[in-house]
C-alpha cells in the first residue's frame, strides 16, 4: 500500500513562533521599559496615551479575534458580539464600583447612582460584587451562559445566514435598551465609571495600568495560540466544514449543533474576557458598548484583517483602531469618510483582506522571478 | 363584533380545517426533533438492507411520494429510474430524515426505525448519501475532505485532540488511490474538475465505511470514461455494500445491472414497474410516461 503524506499538523512555522516570542517581548518587556523607565522628555518615551491605546486596541483584537473563529472559520456571522464584551465588562465593572467604598461623591457604602436612585440596599444581583473572584467567575460564566443558552435554542431551529445575522443584531439592541433602564440596577445610561481602586491597588497610577496592559497582551497572545491550536485540528476542520458545505457534514454523521455550539460559546467567552480587561483601562462602561454599530464594527475588523487567518483580525482591529484615533484627532471629520470608503475598497478589492493582500503581493512576486 | 362577522370568520376556519385534513403537509414537522439512538446495530438477518412501506410525502397538498413501498436486500446494487418529478430526491430525503413523511414506515435492516432518528445518527449507524450536485469542502485538501468523513468517534471533544494512525493513514491512501485522486492529495478540492469532485464525494462516502449507499445521479457530468470507471468501481462494491443508484444516463444503467439485475421505475411517488431494464424499457407504461401520448 502506497502510504501518503500526513498535511503538517504543526501548530506554527517557525516564522510564526519568532512573530509570536517578539510579541511577547514587546508587550512585556519594551513598552513597559519605554514607558516607565525612559524619562518623559526623551524621544524613546511612550506615553502614557499611546499605552491606553495600544491596552484598548488588544482588547478589541481579542474580539476581533473571537469574530474569526465563529465567522471566518465556521461561517456564522455574528453581528452581537459587542454584547458579550460590555457583559463581561460589566462584570468587571461592577466589581470597581464596589471598590470605590466610601469614596464615592455620596461617601456612601452603596454606589452613587445607588445612592441617586434612592436605593437603601444592594440589589440581589449585587449581593457577591464584593468578591473579585466571583465577578471574574461571572465574566466567563454570564457572556457563556447567556451564548450556550441563546446558540443553543438558534441552531437547534437551523438559524443560518442573515437570518442569524439579524436575530444576534436584535438580542444586543434589546439588551440595550434593558441596561438603558435604571431599574435594571446597572447604573442606567451612565453605567459606570470613576473607578479608584483595583484589589486594593489605585486604578490610575502607572504601575497598575502596565500591569493590566501586559496582561492584556499575554491573554491575546493566549487566546491566538489557543484559536491556532483549534483551527489546525480536527475539530478546526469540522468547523471549516460545516462553513463550505453544512448538509454534507451532517450526511457525514456529525451533529453540527454541538460543534457550532461549542466555537460559539468559546467566542462569547473570549469577547466577555476582553470586555473585563478593556473596561479598568479605559476607566468606563455604559450600555453604548452594546448598540448594534459596536458589533457591527468587529465584523468590520474582521473583514479588513482577513477572515479564516486569525492574524488579519488582529491586523484589522488595529489598521482600523489606530486610523480611527488619528482621524479623530487630526481631521474627525473625515473618519467616517473613510471608514466607509476602507469598506468598500476592501469589499471589492481585498477579498481576503490586509493579511490576503500580502499573499497576493508575495505570490506575484514568486510568479515574476520564477522565470 | 357582528354576528354576520362571526359567522364569516367560522365558516372560514371550517374550511382551513377541512383543507389542512385533506391536503396534510410535511412542513411542520422539523427533523431535529428526532430521538438519539446510540449504539444500535442494523440487524441483517433477514436479508433486507432497507425496507419503505407506503411513505407517502405531501408539499402544499402535492403529493411527492404516494404510497410507495421498496425493499432492497442486503449487498444488492438496485439502479431507481423515472421522469423529473418521479420523486427520486424526495425518496432520498426520507431515507436520510432530512424529510419526515405523513404516512408509512422505513426501516434499515430489521430493527431500525429511520423516521425517528437524525440525518447525523442515520449517517452513523451506516447509511452514506451522494447528492446530486457535488458536495465537497472546496476550501479543504483532498486528503483533509476524506479524513473527515473517515469512520471515527464524531463528538467534539474526539475531534479536538483526534490524531490520524497508521491504519487510517492507509485507509486514505487506499480510497484515494480507489477514486484516482492520489496524485491531487493536497489540492483544495475547489479547484478540482467536476467528474473529480463526484469521485470525491463517493470517496468520502467509502470512509464512512456505510452499509448502504445512496447516489443521487453519481455520474452527471462525467465523461464516457470517467462513467465507465465509476461504474466499475460501484460493481466491485455490489455485494459488500448495498446500493441504490439513482440515474438517468441509460447506457450507465445497463452496465451496472448487466442484463440481470432489478431497475425500479418511479413515476408520481410510486413505483411504476420492476423488473430488468429490458423488461422495463418494453414495458407499455412506462414508454408511455417517458415519451408522453
Amino acid at each position: 500500500m502506497m502510504s501518503q503524506p500526513a498535511p503538517r499538523t504543526t501548530l506554527l512555522s517557525p516564522t510564526g513562533w519568532t512573530a509570536v516570542a517578539i510579541a511577547l517581548l514587546v508587550v512585556t518587556l519594551v513598552v513597559p521599559v519605554l514607558n516607565l523607565a525612559i524619562p518623559d522628555g526623551s524621544v524613546f518615551h511612550l506615553s502614557d496615551y499611546a499605552v491606553a491605546l495600544t491596552g484598548k486596541i488588544m482588547c478589541y483584537a481579542i474580539c476581533a479575534l473571537a469574530m474569526d473563529l465563529i465567522w471566518g472559520y465556521t461561517g456564522i456571522l455574528s453581528l452581537g458580539h459587542g454584547l458579550f464584551f460590555a457583559l463581561g465588562g460589566y462584570a468587571m465593572g461592577m466589581y470597581l464600583m464596589r471598590q470605590i467604598g466610601r469614596d464615592g461623591n455620596y461617601q456612601s457604602d452603596l454606589p452613587d447612582f445607588m445612592v441617586f436612585l434612592d436605593w437603601k440596599a444592594l440589589p440581589w444581583h449585587w449581593a457577591w460584587s464584593d468578591s473579585f473572584a466571583f465577578q471574574m467567575l461571572m465574566v466567563v460564566l454570564v457572556p457563556g451562559l447567556l451564548a450556550l443558552v441563546f446558540g443553543f435554542f438558534a441552531f437547534r431551529s437551523r438559524i443560518k445566514g442573515v437570518y442569524f445575522s439579524i436575530i444576534t443584531q436584535a438580542l444586543t439592541f434589546a439588551a440595550m435598551l434593558l441596561f438603558f433602564r435604571n431599574e435594571t440596577g446597572f447604573g442606567g445610561n451612565n453605567g459606570f465609571t470613576d473607578f479608584k481602586r483595583l484589589v486594593g491597588t489605585p486604578i490610575a497610577v502607572p504601575s497598575t495600568r502596565m500591569v493590566l496592559f501586559v496582561l492584556t497582551g499575554l491573554v491575546l497572545i493566549g487566546f491566538f495560540l489557543m484559536a491556532r491550536a483549534i483551527v489546525t485540528s480536527k475539530f478546526g476542520r469540522v468547523l471549516q466544514a460545516i462553513r463550505d458545505a453544512e448538509s454534507r457534514v451532517m450526511f457525514t454523521g456529525y451533529d453540527p449543533l454541538a460543534y457550532k455550539l461549542a466555537i460559539w460559546t468559546l467566542s462569547a467567552v473570549m469577547c466577555g474576557v476582553a470586555g473585563a480587561l478593556y473596561v479598568p483601562q479605559v476607566g468606563i462602561i455604559n450600555p453604548g458598548e452594546m448598540s448594534p454599530a459596536a458589533s457591527i464594527e468587529i465584523a468590520i475588523w474582521a473583514a479588513v484583517g482577513g477572515r479564516a487567518t486569525l492574524i488579519g483580525p488582529i491586523v484589522g482591529a488595529f489598521f482600523v483602531n489606530g486610523a480611527k484615533s488619528w482621524f479623530t484627532q487630526v481631521v474627525p471629520e473625515f473618519w467616517l469618510y473613510f471608514l466607509g470608503a476602507l469598506f468598500i475598497a476592501v469589499t471589492l478589492f481585498l477579498p481576503n483582506g490586509l493579511v490576503g493582500l500580502v499573499g497576493q503581493l508575495r505570490r506575484k512576486g514568486k510568479k515574476e522571478a520564477a522565470p | 363584533m357582528t354576528p354576520e362577522l362571526q359567522e364569516a370568520g367560522a365558516a372560514a376556519l371550517a374550511r382551513w380545517r377541512e383543507k389542512q385534513a385533506v391536503d396534510g403537509s410535511s412542513g411542520g414537522r422539523s427533523a431535529s426533533f428526532g430521538r438519539l439512538v446510540q449504539g444500535h446495530e442494523p440487524d441483517f438477518a433477514h436479508g433486507v438492507a432497507l425496507y419503505l412501506d407506503d411513505i407517502t410525502v405531501s408539499f402544499d397538498g402535492f403529493k411527492a411520494l404516494n404510497a410507495l413501498s421498496l425493499a432492497v436486500n442486503v449487498g444488492e446494487l438496485r439502479c431507481i429510474i423515472g421522469p423529473n418529478g418521479a420523486g427520486k430526491t424526495t425518496m432520498m430525503d426520507v431515507i436520510t430524515g432530512k424529510t419526515r413523511p405523513d404516512l408509512g414506515t422505513a426501516s434499515f435492516g430489521a430493527n431500525i426505525d429511520l423516521l425517528r432518528l437524525r440525518e447525523n445518527d442515520i449517517a452513523q449507524i451506516g447509511i452514506g448519501r451522494k447528492f446530486q450536485k457535488p458536495t465537497v469542502y472546496e476550501q479543504l485538501s483532498v486528503f483533509e475532505n476524506l479524513e473527515l468523513a473517515l469512520a471515527a468517534d464524531r463528538r467534539v471533544r474526539a475531534s479536538l485532540f483526534s490524531r490520524l494512525t497508521g491504519t487510517q493513514l492507509d485507509r486514505i491512501g487506499e480510497v484515494m488511490t480507489l477514486i484516482h485522486l492520489a496524485p491531487e492529495a493536497q489540492r483544495t478540492a475547489g479547484l478540482l474538475s467536476h467528474g473529480q469532485k463526484q469521485w470525491l464525494e463517493i470517496g468520502m462516502l467509502l470512509m464512512q465505511d456505510p452499509k448502504l449507499l445512496l447516489l443521487d445521479e453519481p455520474v452527471a457530468g462525467m465523461t464516457d470514461e470517467e462513467t465507465e470507471r465509476t461504474a466499475e468501481l460501484f460493481l466491485s462494491l455490489e455485494g459488500q455494500h448495498s446500493l441504490v443508484v439513482v440515474e438517468h444516463d441509460m447506457k450507465f444503467v445497463d452496465q451496472l445491472t448487466e442484463g440481470w439485475k432489478k431497475v425500479t421505475v418511479l413515476h408520481e411517488g410510486r413505483v411504476l414497474a420492476e423488473g430488468t431494464l429490458a423488461e422495463v424499457q418494453a414495458n407499455e407504461q412506462v414508454v408511455e410516461v417517458y415519451l408522453g401520448r
